[in-house]
């Protein structure tokens, strides 16, 4: 649904290592292309290196090995002011000496911009981000979400072929980063620019991204649409991160095709492969909450017993909480519209799920 | 509502008892003395009290011609009477500081009346006793030694006098030494804090911005010479400069100066303005060191990725944030300065001195307080004045010796 017909790669990560200390690999060898108009964001946990190389994109920071290119040309070696790329901050990093208009004018001062051209600039981007009026005011005086939008338009006003986020929304309250979320995807939709997200909300980068990279230990796990990566993760890290997701421990005993079956505690299960297992691999499946029933029909190909541990209603759906093969951690989502359905903490119940909704992921470690 | 009034009047108790040895302390120490002094520099109550008939003779005296033979009967008596209460002498003083050559005058004058009682004209004994009675500036520097509020110590410390109808005079050239003086205090004050300016401002960029370990390590390197003894430091300093110190000895060895050419480093302007910036950098770098602390990195980042070269990024963004400091460490290393006493004394030399020399001088030598405390108070005056230009420029709330 995000997804936008990219034209052309605007920036490639070509085998990008980084290291501090020359031992630990912080970023063992990234390889990510970024195509012209997309909005990619790199998701991960603090410490995933996902910042690093925003950093090293931004050129802040220099990789150990690799390359960057910007429309083919190779740029790691270029100073950050050369890069022609915008970045905002995620504590704005506004300058709190100069007014509004003057952190705005001050990227097109120093390239020399006539003064009537920055001003109808300056101008533009405070209307973009629907700050008219407010170009004499000092970054003290606004509030933070003021502030970001700020940092926002700095970012933009000289129009840089790519704008690169880090964190800018993670020091705002809830309600505000959504209605920020918004406006940012808008602003970058309607500007057409290339824009490097990073954050660890998964939640955000649902919301924002044309693509994600889904980062853990310095490595990408999976680079795609957010549809695909929710619905089809790739490893146990992305099943985990994106999304709530019932894993299951187990060990192959039986494939045929694309299913294979799954030795789970006690009890067999059907899943599909993710990639090739063979049989005797450890796996570990992963389920959906929201894509099991209570009491299956026929057409769910697995159907299990289960004890209603607990019971939570959240709103829009019930949350159930069952044991099923010993796990005592096994989520069923139940939409309201449906009822929980007369049961009871200490029930015993039957829950079922599709083969295509099991998916058998190789196990990590 | 009783309750509450008893507790807060006990909590103000008790803040005040907490606060009272400080408080009585600085008065008794600080306040007092300071206010002793700024009263001293125009308030001299000796002569009046000293001379209360003659003066009052005189204050109805023209000023044109010699007084009448009243006047000088009442004086002549005065005098007389005094100087058996052996309390002539500072008063003579007092009147000689304004016209030299009274002190013999008065003193002479009262023995010889008190060995024989003028039996016809007081007025032409006293003058055949010593002629000064015969010149009006004589009677004129007795009048104004008996004026109890007098500005004279503030023109004197300003190179100005005044003159027989009391209008205000410049001194005459060879006896203008404060004047000179105070600007060179002033300059060599503003050269050092300039100094320190700029030897301060790259270390303590290093300082905020070096890793901790490494910053602790050269904040470290700051702090030991200010822990070192003032007098240990300054004599160093008088090892390394002199004529046959190591600085010049390098320089001749290494054949970069001729042997009749070794500078003279020390006991002029020169030693006191390196020995005075060295004295005084600490002051200079830790205010710097921690308002640049407190600038984020991410500034000179942002400012990068904006585009700006390094030097536009120093120019545009630190420089301006790192104010505060630089206003602060500037206002800390010249107000110290220009009331600097031992390092001048000390390697100075004739045209390395400053104000305060002059000050102890008054205070020690000459016995002069009221001059002494009259050019204390211009200093005082003087920082003030900068204390409040820089309250308008910067705001003295903003002034802070941490981020």
């Amino acid at each position: 649904m995000n997804q936008k017909t990219t034209t052309s790669t605007h920036i490639e990560f070509i085998d990008i290592a980084k290291t501090y200390d020359g031992g630990t690999m912080v970023l063992p060898g990234v390889n990510l292309a970024i195509g012209s108009g997309e909005f990619m964001t790199l998701l991960g946990p603090s410490g995933s290196g996902k910042t690093t190389c925003l950093m090293i994109l931004a050129g802040f920071e220099m990789p150990t090995s690799g390359e960057i290119r910007v429309n083919g040309e190779s740029v790691h070696k270029l100073p950050p002011q050369k890069r022609d790329m915008g970045m905002v901050f995620q504590n704005y990093a506004l300058f709190p000496h100069m007014t509004v208009g003057q952190n705005l004018s001050f990227p097109l001062e120093v390239r020399g911009m006539a003064p009537e051209e920055r001003a109808r600039r300056v101008g533009r981007a405070l209307e973009i981000v629907r700050l008219e009026g407010y170009g004499d005011r000092r970054p003290g005086q606004l509030s933070g979400g003021q502030q970001q939008r700020v940092a926002i338009a700095r970012a933009l006003v000289f129009e840089p072929g790519v704008v690169l986020m880090d964190e800018p929304l993670g020091a705002l309250d809830r309600r505000l980063r959504e209605e920020l979320q918004l406006e940012i995807r808008s602003i970058q939709r309607e500007l057409g620019v290339t824009m490097v997200y990073v954050t660890h909300d998964q939640q955000e980068a649902m919301t924002l991204s044309d693509r994600i990279a889904v980062f853990n230990e310095g490595r990408i796990q999976q680079a795609a649409t957010p549809e695909t990566l929710y619905e089809e993760p790739a490893t146990e890290f992305v099943a985990r991160f994106v999304g709530d997701n019932n894993l299951l421990r187990g060990v192959v005993r039986g494939v045929h095709g694309e299913l294979c079956s799954v030795a789970v505690g006690d009890g067999l299960v059907e899943a599909f492969m993710v990639e090739p297992l063979a049989v005797g691999d450890s796996t570990v499946l992963a389920i959906r909450p929201e894509r099991v029933a209570l009491s299956p029909s026929i057409e769910y190909s697995n159907s299990v017993a289960a004890g209603v541990e607990d019971m939570v209603f959240q709103g829009d759906h019930w949350r159930i909480r069952v044991s099923v093969f010993g796990e005592t951690d096994f989520f069923v989502k139940i939409p309201n519209f449906i009822g929980q359905g007369g049961i009871l903490p200490g029930d015993q119940v039957r829950i079922g799920w599709t083969t295509i909704d099991c998916r058998a992921l190789p196990a990590s470690g | 509502m009783a309750i509450t009034l008893k507790r807060w009047n006990r909590q103000a108790l008790g803040a005040a008892l907490l606060v009272a040895p400080l408080a009585i302390f600085v008065a008794v120490t600080f306040v007092a003395p300071l206010a002793t002094m700024l009263v001293r520099s125009v308030y001299q109550p000796a002569v009046a009290e000293a001379l209360p008939e003659t003066l009052a003779a005189l204050a109805e005296w023209d000023g044109g011609s010699l007084p009448d033979e009243e006047t000088f009967r009442i004086a002549g008596a005065e005098f007389v009477a005094l100087n058996e209460r052996r309390a002539l002498g500072s008063v003579a003083t007092r009147v000689n500081r304004l016209e030299s050559g009274m002190r013999s005058t008065l003193l002479g004058t009262a023995r010889s009346l008190a060995a024989e009682t003028p039996s016809a004209s007081w007025r032409e004994t006293m003058i055949a006793a010593d002629a000064d009675w015969g010149a009006i500036k004589s009677w004129l520097a007795i009048r104004r030694a008996g004026e109890v509020i007098t500005p004279r110590y503030y023109l004197n410390a300003l190179d100005l006098d005044r003159g027989g109808a009391g209008e205000i005079v410049v001194q005459p050239e060879d006896r203008r030494i404060y004047v000179s003086l105070l600007l060179r205090t002033l300059a060599i004050s503003i050269a050092i804090t300039g100094i320190c300016l700029l030897l301060a401002y790259p270390l303590a960029w290093l300082l905020a911005h070096a890793r901790p370990r490494r910053a602790g390590l050269l904040l470290l390197l700051v702090l030991v010479p200010f822990w070192t003894s003032l007098l240990v430091r300054t004599t160093s300093w008088i090892v390394l400069l002199q004529n046959q110190g190591v600085i010049n000895d390098l320089l001749v060895t290494l054949g970069i100066l001729a042997e009749q050419q070794r500078l003279a480093l020390i006991y002029n302007m020169t030693g006191t303005i390196i020995a005075m910036v060295h004295v005084l950098l600490p002051f200079m770098i830790l205010p710097l060191y921690s308002i640049m602390r407190a600038i984020p990195e991410r500034h000179m980042q942002a400012a990068a990725s904006l585009g700006a070269s390094h030097w536009q990024a120093l120019r545009r963004v630190y420089w301006p944030q790192s104010l505060p400091g630089v206003a602060a460490g500037s206002l800390l290393v010249f107000i110290l300065s220009i009331g600097y006493y031992i390092t001048p004394a000390l390697v100075g030399g004739r045209t390395g001195q400053l104000i305060s020399s002059m000050i102890a001088y008054h205070m020690e030598q000459s016995l002069n307080w009221g001059l002494a405390a009259a050019l204390g108070g211009i200093l005082l005056l003087l920082v003030g004045t900068l204390f409040f230009i820089y309250d308008r420029l910067v705001g003295v709330d903003r002034m802070r010796l941490s981020g």
